[in-house]
């Protein structure tokens, strides 16, 4: 490397990054062998010796920010957060797995059951049943608890498959009936003596759940069309199944949320034109069709990146000696294409909503314990 | 089956599409023919443990027949008029007679009710009382009851499609050839042995050159071995007393002159050399005549064999215990002679050339013998003894002068002692024939019900003949010869490791075929029969010997025209179709083996190298109209034996046959056994890994059977959600792993995480912990006895509710037993019944005094357990038997063990919550995380291909194969293929993803290899291994903690820890370890004489009982160990002191 005076060294633009150095700050890069630059440069004073304050400041941040809804059904959503921080978006996909509250069968009294099914595995398979209700209706159920209208859902499930039909028939979870005043089986008295006194259930609900004016006029139900259990003939299943408030670090089944998870917004950039029949040959590699083709005129056809959103970083494209110079796939690090896909106890808009009070509710902790 | 055939046919035409090859266009057409299609045939005509059936339909057809024909008559000794005949002999159906009710049996009948599966054995008597009364006829005697293999002739299984195994409580899939023997099924294991009636060259300790022969007839059994000792020829046989030279011998048998002996020998004058010195030996000894060799071999015979009852001397000697299997009709041992001096040409042969020794561990040289066999001679002794039996009955009623009641002969006929004595012998695996002085142990086996594979396993092992303990490498390595007959991978490991082995997919063990019909068509064919020619013409160099089953038959001047034309009347169907013909060049014979226990195998017929099987073949046997047994029959495929491979040329494939190819492997992955069969891709992996999964495959949980859930074995382990594997093999669709697998396909991410997966231990996810993934059954059976004593009996009763504690007993219902559906926790009482204070007692049952039994349930605390199921049977006394199944389900924990199929073994390190776990660009999270650095010590490639193709297999919605050795045939999807697959649903060819971080959230530095792999969870769980103790039970000698989990044990501080510790100086440590903790105990020590005193309590003195007196009492502390020892030597008269100093 030749000695170069310091005085002859290029000025630095003071106040704004570099191109290579941007480019390692807001994309990850894609090589064939590993990513890169896939580290947050988190630091506020990363770029000082630039001039570059790299901290994070507030009405940047509500400047930058966007939520961008892609696509939204029943069951699951997709959105782009835009202009957001890797750990932010994560703590937002962390909640939503394991700190959002469901309600979940969690106890199961099996009056009878003569399925093949043993009992605990009918009680498990129930527990991963989602229900449909909003659990913000309902109060955890602490040890001391004794269940009542306010944190237990009571079920009932009663099938039996008739001897003489000789078939087998398939319990499924709609067949799961809801029970708005609660158990309907007697706890075992120890003294009959006082046979004035009502025999208790095994809940004690003051009143009835369907009184209540969410449960009016929509019963609650839980998610059709899962196979519990088959049943042979004769066989029959009697069972009520309790269910209670919960979270997802618990148990899977309290989970709201099939699965929730993010990708970076992929970006594919060409450096140079790639024309002619290598053009032709890219937009053939790529299994996702993220390349097309553009006429130039004059019969010149070069690649262009047309659907760099779908690109699923398989490297085909990159995969031959040679091109991993010609394509360069990145990931934007700030944009995040976020997926909730929901059990269908709550809707997936409302999933996010809540897990963003959650963030908020554990910051606002923090800011009072430090206060 | 036809459908995944067909999507075949096209992968290949998809795979071979891509390039074109010039060379293979311009190539003959020589389109390969896909005989897979053969093999579920071949499984669906002789199953996989055909060679049990087999072996045992022989017995029960044809066996058990001969044996009685032989030993037809028994006659009294005094009267000879007085005799029963058995006219004829078969064996029923399998029942049971109970308060003279004849009810069928099935074998869950049995299983289930602690019963054997057995059928009796009926006979046609005839019999005479004695000189004054007539003959008399009896059809349809009981003489006892045969234990009865499943699925045999003789089984109510035989025949049965599906739906009425289903009604009989039975799984399809369960293969049989075992039997249910008290309500265990036991199988025989097939037992390897050398080759009986053959002649084996090989050498003794000191290097001396020998020939061998074990004799087996139906008469006797005996080992005749002529060896070559300091250049002399002897013969060493147990008859005996010492080593007889071998001129006498051929003397004694007429051979009287040396010349006869020499011609015989053969011309070559390098064999009449070496047998020189033998014949001057003899002339010093001064025998020349065969009465002087006799007289010689006289003085030399142990007096006491005289087993036959007639002593007939040196000559009978000769006659029936030298060379048995050699017949000498009328006394003329020509045959006999013969035989000897072709074993002592063979032994020659081997010492004038190294090469022609014959090797013991050569699997031409070997027999299985299989439980038909087995039992025949089980049978065969116990039958003779109840003719013995009968005998010295009636003897004894005759020989009294006057009998009181009438005599019948045909009373006397016990069947007790052949039940008892097969049951027994099943039961416990100990075949003692005295009669064949034979006494082995462990004959049979417990069918391992662990895993469905596990079953098959058993089945198919076979157990060798030399104790384990040999240290030698000669038989545990891989003999050549076991190629496609015993499974290269499957052998324990350790001290049976290469002495254990297993059968391959296809071997069919023979049993033993009539040798008359073949004899006489050998002489048809151009055998000079051997009675005719002279010693000189034996071994003329233009000529080959003819040797069936040992035997000589003769000598054939054009062998190779003889063996084509025999093997042309076995393909044919003239002869049996597992008849072996074998030239052998280099010892100038032809073999031909029609015995019992050869191994054999399939392979296709090719002429010239051109295959005889054609694809319209196929397309008849896939329409159904041709099945295994007509290939057999149209001689497109034959069955050879290891002996007669050694002529065959088998090409591996179609395309690589050339013209001097005579036959065609059907498909190469049937070299692999059942268990090493479920490995996808075994060719990449590093052998022992093969062998490693063989053993884990039967530890794995799954499915047993399909009628796991009625069973009642005493552990069963089952999975909650066990799956068929995503990347399958050929075997496992012919075994039917698929439908009861044993193992769940889990998504692998192969990175290391947490630090908690070193030395192979696996992260977990914990959402998938909670969502079914490894969880598990355990179901143990506890069984209790309600006894019958001889006027009482123990009593049903209702459990008094005003007990002690009513929490242990509120599980019981009204009849003392707990309900099914019951939680059961430790400690709870599963059983109460009443049983007599004194069983002897002869009051009323009413008027007996009872006590309280219970039996309490002991299992993890904190863990609860159900009762399952409570069944309810008699024994054979007719006892109450109940049996409880109690189930605990349980879900993974840390130190539980988990296994891929590529003997990748290891326990979970730590359960993770799944937002820690990382996550794909799809949103798939791993089931577990495998460290990578489990792949370069273990190159276990086989493992990486799996997981690329179940990746695929997932993704475009069809099962991938990887048989062994299946690429070329289409059994085993190539990576290419499977790469492309990868690549067309969006991920990378290789495998590899892009992983987000689900701790940071940011994106992790390298792609990671995921995809589903295969996983077993194996049965060592923690829950059943870990144990610690503080305080706890002692002994009752020594009074130091117990030993062992089971007894709650305290952890011994061994002699090596106690070495570290004196070592470290820590002397409180291991005073507190081996005596504060252990078995402290205070001692009254009199300083004077140096012996244990005692404290009087009342008196509260303290006394030397040796001085008599108290006065020079101190207490120490001892171990009560080292008390004991000096009580101990004191009653042997050793007088130990302790002799005591102040401490400093």
């Amino acid at each position: 490397m030749p000695k170069i005076p310091l005085s002859d060294l290029p000025v630095l633009p003071q106040n704004h990054l570099p191109l290579h150095i941007l480019l390692q700050k807001t994309r990850v890069s894609c090589n064939n062998d590993a990513p890169t630059n896939t580290e947050d440069i988190i630091y506020s004073g990363a770029y000082a010796a630039m001039g570059v304050d790299n901290s994070l400041r507030l009405d940047e941040f509500r400047k930058n920010f966007k939520v961008k809804v892609i696509k939204l059904s029943e069951e699951d959503m997709e959105f782009d957060l835009i202009g957001i921080d890797a750990s932010i978006a994560n703590a937002f996909r962390r909640i939503l797995i394991s700190e959002l509250p469901t309600m979940a069968i969690e106890k199961v009294l099996v009056a009878n059951s003569s399925s093949v099914v043993q009992d605990e595995v009918l009680a498990h398979r129930l527990g991963l049943i989602p229900i449909q209700v909003d659990p913000r209706l309902f109060e955890y159920m602490s040890e001391n608890d004794v269940p009542n209208e306010k944190n237990t859902i009571v079920f009932k499930l009663h099938f039996k498959c008739e001897r003489k039909s000789g078939e087998r028939r398939t319990v499924y979870s709609h067949d799961l009936k809801w029970l708005p005043s609660g158990s309907e089986y007697m706890l075992p008295t120890e003294n009959s003596s006082d046979p004035s006194s009502k025999p208790k259930t095994y809940t004690s609900f003051t009143s009835s759940q369907d009184s209540l004016p969410e449960f009016l006029n929509n019963p609650i139900t839980v998610t059709p069309g899962i196979i519990i259990t088959k049943l042979g003939p004769g066989q029959e299943i009697e069972l009520e199944a309790h269910a209670v408030k919960g979270l997802g670090q618990t148990h899977a089944k309290w989970s709201p949320v099939a699965t929730a998870w993010y990708r970076m917004l992929p970006e594919v950039i060409l450096p140079r034109d790639i024309i002619g029949e290598a053009a032709q040959k890219l937009v053939n590699k790529c299994p996702v069709k993220v390349f097309d083709i553009e006429d130039m005129g004059d019969g010149v056809k070069r690649a262009t990146v047309a659907r760099p959103r779908a690109c699923t970083l398989c490297r085909e494209c990159i995969r031959e000696p040679g091109w991993e110079n010609k394509v360069e796939l990145r990931r934007v690090r700030d944009h995040f294409i976020f997926t909730i896909e929901s059990t269908g106890a709550m809707p997936p808009e409302v999933l996010f909503t809540e897990a963003v009070q959650i963030l908020e509710d554990k910051c606002e902790r923090v800011i009072t314990v430090l206060s | 089956m036809e459908d995944s055939a067909k999507s075949h046919d096209n992968l290949q035409s998809a795979g071979g599409g891509g390039v074109v090859d010039k060379q293979f266009l311009t190539a003959p057409v020589k389109s390969a023919v896909d005989k897979f299609q053969l093999l579920p045939e071949f499984l669906k005509v002789r199953g996989l443990v055909k060679q049990h059936l087999e072996s045992f339909n022989y017995f029960i057809r044809t066996e058990i027949k001969k044996i009685v024909r032989a030993n037809n008559v028994v006659k009294s000794r005094y009267d000879p008029n007085v005799y029963i005949r058995y006219t004829d002999v078969w064996v029923g159906r399998p029942s049971e007679v109970v308060d003279g009710v004849t009810d069928t049996l099935t074998p869950q009948k049995c299983r289930l009710g602690d019963k054997t599966y057995a059928a009796p054995i009926f006979v046609n008597i005839e019999y005479c009382n004695g000189s004054d009364s007539r003959t008399m006829m009896k059809k349809e005697v009981v003489i006892g009851r045969m234990p009865i293999m499943l699925r045999s002739l003789s089984c109510v299984l035989h025949g049965k499609d599906e739906d009425e195994l289903a009604k009989l409580g039975e799984c399809p899939l369960d293969p049989g050839g075992y039997f249910v023997v008290k309500g265990n099924e036991k199988v025989i294991l097939i037992q390897e042995q050398l080759s009986k009636n053959r002649i084996i060259i090989d050498s003794d300790k000191k290097g001396c050159v020998q020939a061998s022969v074990m004799s087996s007839t139906a008469m006797t059994k005996s080992k005749t071995i002529i060896r070559m000792e300091k250049e002399k020829i002897y013969l060493i046989l147990n008859a005996f007393t010492s080593k007889v030279p071998i001129m006498v011998v051929l003397k004694a048998m007429g051979m009287e002159t040396d010349q006869e002996v020499v011609q015989m020998l053969g011309r070559d004058p390098q064999y009449a050399s070496l047998l020189l010195p033998s014949i001057e030996d003899c002339a010093t000894f001064g025998v020349y005549t065969q009465h002087q060799a006799l007289d010689f071999l006289e003085k030399k015979r142990k007096k006491s064999m005289s087993r036959f009852g007639k002593d007939e001397g040196a000559l009978g000697v000769l006659r029936d215990i030298f060379i048995p299997n050699i017949p000498v009709r009328e006394n003329n041992f020509h045959l006999k002679c013969v035989y000897v001096v072709v074993m002592v040409r063979r032994m020659m042969d081997a010492i004038l050339n190294e090469d022609a020794m014959d090797d013991k561990d050569y699997v031409g040289n070997k027999r299985l013998e299989l439980s038909g066999q087995l039992l025949a001679l089980l049978f065969e002794d116990l039958f003779k003894s109840m003719n013995d039996t009968i005998k010295m009955a009636v003897d004894k009623i005759l020989s009294k002068a006057s009998r009181s009641s009438r005599f019948d002969i045909s009373q006397h006929i016990l069947k007790d002692n052949i039940t008892n004595g097969l049951e027994r012998s099943l039961s416990t695996g100990n075949w003692d024939v005295s009669r064949f002085k034979m006494h082995r142990k462990g004959i049979t086996q417990i069918v391992t019900r662990l895993s469905f594979i596990g079953a098959f396993g058993s089945m198919t092992k076979i157990s060798p003949q030399f104790e384990k303990s040999r240290k030698v490498s000669g038989p545990r390595a891989l003999q050549p010869s076991q190629w496609g007959m015993l499974c290269p991978c499957d052998t324990p490991e350790g001290e049976a490791c290469g002495l254990v082995k297993n059968l391959a997919l296809m071997t069919h063990v023979t049993t033993d075929e009539e040798e008359g019909p073949i004899i006489s068509l050998c002489y048809c064919l151009g055998v000079e029969d051997l009675s005719l020619l002279s010693g000189e013409e034996l071994h003329s160099p233009d000529s080959f010997l003819v040797i069936l089953n040992g035997l000589i038959l003769g000598k054939h001047r054009r062998p190779q025209l003889f063996a084509n034309g025999m093997r042309k009347l076995r393909r044919a169907g003239k002869v049996g179709d597992f008849v072996s013909i074998y030239v052998h060049e280099k010892q100038r014979c032809v073999y031909i083996a029609s015995d019992g226990g050869r191994v054999c195998r399939p392979l296709v017929i090719a002429d010239k190298g051109v295959s005889r099987i054609k694809h319209h073949h196929m397309k008849e046997l896939k329409d159904g109209v041709r099945n295994f047994d007509s290939f057999l029959r149209d001689g497109l495929l034959e069955y050879l034996d290891v002996n007669e491979e050694n002529n065959a040329l088998i090409a591996l494939y179609e395309g690589e046959a050339t013209s001097e190819t005579t036959h065609i492997e059907i498909e190469p992955f049937t070299i692999l056994g059942a268990c090493a069969g479920l490995i996808p891709y075994p060719h990449h992996n590093q052998s022992p890994r093969n062998t490693y999964q063989c053993a884990m495959g039967k530890q794995a949980m799954g499915n047993i059977a399909h009628n796991q859930l009625t069973r009642m074995d005493t552990l069963i382990y089952l999975l909650v959600y066990p799956q068929r594997p995503l990347l399958t093999t050929r075997t496992i669709e012919l075994v039917g792993y698929d439908k009861l697998g044993a193992g769940q396909n889990a998504t692998v991410a192969v990175m290391s995480y947490s630090g908690y997966d070193i030395e192979d231990a696996i992260v977990m996810n914990k959402s998938s912990l909670d969502r079914g993934f490894g969880r598990c059954i355990v179901m143990k059976k506890m069984s209790a006895v309600y006894q019958k004593y001889d006027h009482v009996s123990d009593q049903i009763v209702s459990p008094r509710k005003s007990q002690h504690d009513p929490e242990k007993i509120q599980i019981l219902d009204n009849d003392g037993l707990a309900s099914p559906g019951e939680i059961i926790r430790h400690q709870d009482i599963y059983l109460q019944k009443d049983c007599p204070v004194d069983p002897k007692t002869k009051s009323h049952p009413s008027q007996a005094q009872y006590r309280t039994s219970r039996q309490t349930y002991k299992g993890a605390e904190g863990e609860p357990a159900v009762v399952d199921r409570v069944a309810l049977c008699s024994d054979k006394k007719q006892n109450l038997i109940v049996k409880f199944m109690i189930r605990h389900t349980r879900r993974p924990e840390v130190g539980d063990k988990f296994s891929s199929r590529h003997g990748q073994k290891g326990v979970c390190g730590t359960i993770i919550q799944q937002e820690d776990f990382p996550f794909s660009e799809r949103g798939i999270c791993p089931d577990l995380i495998m460290n990578p650095h489990g792949f370069p010590s273990r190159m276990t490639v086989g493992k990486m291909i799996e997981l690329l193709g179940s990746k695929a297999g997932v993704s475009c919605g069809k099962f991938h194969y990887g048989s062994a050795f299946g690429e070329p045939s289409g059994h085993a999807d190539k990576v290419e293929d499977i790469s492309e697959t990868l690549v067309k649903h969006g991920f990378c060819y290789n495998g590899k993803d892009f992983l987000y971080s689900g701790i940071t959230g940011t994106p992790l530095q390298a792609y990671i290899f995921m995809g589903p792999i295969y996983y077993q969870k194996l049965k060592h769980m923690v829950l059943d291994k870990m144990h610690a103790r503080g305080m706890g039970p002692r002994q009752l000698i020594t009074r130091q903690p117990t030993e062992g989990r089971s007894r709650n044990g305290g952890l011994r501080v061994g002699e090596m820890e106690r070495d570290c510790l004196i070592a470290y100086g820590t002397s409180n440590l291991i005073y507190e370890r081996l005596m504060i903790s252990s078995d402290p105990f205070e001692v009254q020590v009199c300083r004077k004489c140096g012996l244990l005193g005692y404290i009087n309590h009342q008196t509260k003195s303290r006394m030397c009982s040796a001085c008599k007196n108290g006065d020079n009492i101190s207490a120490m502390k001892l171990p009560y160990a080292c008390k004991l020892l000096f009580q101990e030597l004191q009653s042997m008269n050793i007088v130990p002191r302790l002799q005591l100093d102040d401490s400093g």
